[in-house]
């Protein structure tokens, strides 16, 4: 196995773009990418691209093919990846997997999610894809309803409150408002949060992430070339990836994602370091409960610390560990194929030195958590700049 | 309405078990599951032909639950509803709508039992599908 490096990042705003099309997002990002990393076409021999549902947001399957084309790019192997939510971050592991084990030396990861060209019912029933479709959906629980059941029982166990909730997407907001790229840009109250229309009990409108459309893309090489490109080196150091059942209520405890814990604990063990390592985190923050049970399952605190964690500030930019300085997927948006490659920019930036008034201070380790469905998929990644 | 709801076989497929509550047993280490499951995720390989119908009673208590207040144009009629994850007697968990129970009176730990209703229908065809659905034991 080589070493990978991440050389270039690109992106588009995120929001309803209606002045853009599918093709015009992912060829938007996979050109700022290129620019970003000083390559030129001719030298990408790979292309990995994460998409939950061209098929039903756009009417288009076949995008691995699509993306090449758009690109100018045919001729170069292109592969589409679709796992959910969770489907940027498995293209990125795909590709970082073709570039450590020497089958491809220069590869484009794109994600990607055009989902406000059909009307919102629409969207949410396609959300709604990705979980159980037989034993959960037709019985009626929504998707916002996984969420909310775990909510449910995890103030239960642990005494999480509503106003724990809150804080999650007050601070992503607060976040947001610094992030140019962002869908919400605007901070929000608590009180903002518990007045907002019910959606799920205990879930308000204000817990739930956007439907946004948008792309990223990375540009991955092998560590040896990449100082070649750039003097500001990002490694990938630890790669993680697991699967769980895809219904909820086929788990012993559905306030633990054994996906995020084996994934991460991959992660980790590759990358030789501890949770307390971890300098800043994108983790999937599709509801305000998802950050909470991410942040515990990650290791940065013990299960059940999780909302407390967060009313101390203790995940702010300038807390002991930030997570979702790019404003997570509650106010930067969620173009849920875009999702996963977006957090892995946001941490390029944020060990770059790039982040500006999002930056955490002397950042050198970071981590991305992308979640697919109620946690049926995990793929868990830590950069270190060199 | 949506694409996804209009093949009707895969609704016949599954009415035994959603009629009549029969999930699966392992034969070699007696787990119950419902849903069913072809493969016992414990046994895997030792179990493949040994997996037997098992029908469950139909009672447990509610492990944890949501109020829904938006939903698809099929479910919408019945805002605001309550979905539950159940523990059942046996050991297995489904999720299914709580009925006959008012949404403020819902908590986590209540027994319920087992109801058999409509669950949705569709516009389109007009094809009604049946289900399960679980409601308050009164004392
Ligand atoms: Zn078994």
């Amino acid at each position: 196995m080589r070493d990978v490096a991440v050389i270039g990042i690109g992106l588009t705003k995120f929001g309803e773009l209606w002045e853009k099309s599918f093709r015009d997002l992912i060829t938007e990002a996979g050109i700022k990418a290129i620019e970003d990393a000083g390559i030129s076409g001719r030298e990408i021999d790979g292309i990995y691209v994460g998409s939950m549902s061209a098929g039903r947001f756009v009417g288009q399957e076949h995008v691995g093919a699509l993306v090449a084309d758009s690109a100018g790019l045919t001729g170069v192997p292109s592969t589409r990846v679709e796992s959910a939510c969770a489907s940027g971050g498995l293209a990125f592991r795909q590709a970082y997997l073709a570039v450590a084990s020497g089958i491809h030396d220069m590869v484009v990861v794109g994600g990607v999610e055009k989902m406000t060209d059909v009307v919102s019912t629409e969207a949410t029933n396609t959300l709604a894809t990705a979980a159980d479709q037989e034993w959960e959906s037709f019985f009626g629980a929504t998707f916002p309803a996984l969420y909310a059941l775990i909510a449910t029982r995890h103030m239960y166990e642990y005494g999480t409150t509503r106003e724990q909730l809150a804080q999650v997407a007050v601070k992503n907001h607060a976040n947001g408002a610094l992030n140019p790229n962002a869908h919400f840009r605007r901070k929000i109250s608590v009180d903002d949060v518990l007045n907002s229309s019910p959606v799920a009990y205990p879930l308000r409108l204000l817990d739930c992430s956007p439907v946004s459309d948008g792309a990223a893309a990375v540009i991955l090489c092998p560590l040896k070339d990449a100082k070649k490109y750039t003097d500001k080196i990002v490694k990938i150091i630890g790669s993680g990836q697991a699967s769980d059942t895809l219904a909820l209520h086929s788990r012993d405890d559905i306030c633990t994602f054994k996906s995020t814990v084996l994934a991460s604990k991959m992660a980790y063990k590759q990358a030789k370091i501890k949770p307390k390592d971890i300098d800043v985190a994108e983790v999937h923050d599709c509801f305000t409960i998802a950050e909470i049970l991410a942040t515990e399952d990650l290791g940065f605190f013990k299960k059940g610390e999780g909302s407390k964690a967060v009313e101390e500030g203790l995940t702010e930019i300038n807390g002991t560990i930030p997570i979702n300085t790019s404003g997570g997927l509650k106010a930067k948006g969620h173009p849920v194929g875009a999702t996963g490659v977006a957090q892995i920019a946001e941490i390029v930036m944020q060990l770059r030195g790039e982040a500006d008034r999002r930056q955490v201070k002397d950042a050198e380790i970071g981590l991305t958590h992308n979640i697919g469905g109620s946690g049926a998929s995990c793929a868990v990644h830590i950069l270190e700049v060199v | 309405m949506t694409t996804h709801y209009h093949l009707v076989s895969k609704f016949w497929r599954e009415i035994p078990h959603r009629y009549n509550l029969i999930g699966t047993r392992c034969g070699e280490c007696k787990t119950v599951y419902f849903p069913p499951r072809n493969v016992c995720p414990r046994c895997r390989r030792s179990s493949i032909g040994k997996m037997e119908k098992y029908k469950l009673k139909g009672k447990g208590k509610i492990y944890t639950y949501t109020i829904i207040h938006v939903a698809p144009e099929t479910f919408e009629d019945e805002i605001p509803y309550i979905i539950a994850i159940v523990k059942l007697d046996e050991g297995p968990m489904v999720t299914s709508q709580i009925v006959d129970c008012n949404p403020d009176k819902i908590k986590i730990g209540m027994p319920v039992e087992i109801a058999f209703r409509k669950i949705q229908e569709d516009g389109d065809t007009g094809a009604i599908y049946y289900g399960y659905k679980f409601r308050p034991i009164k004392r």
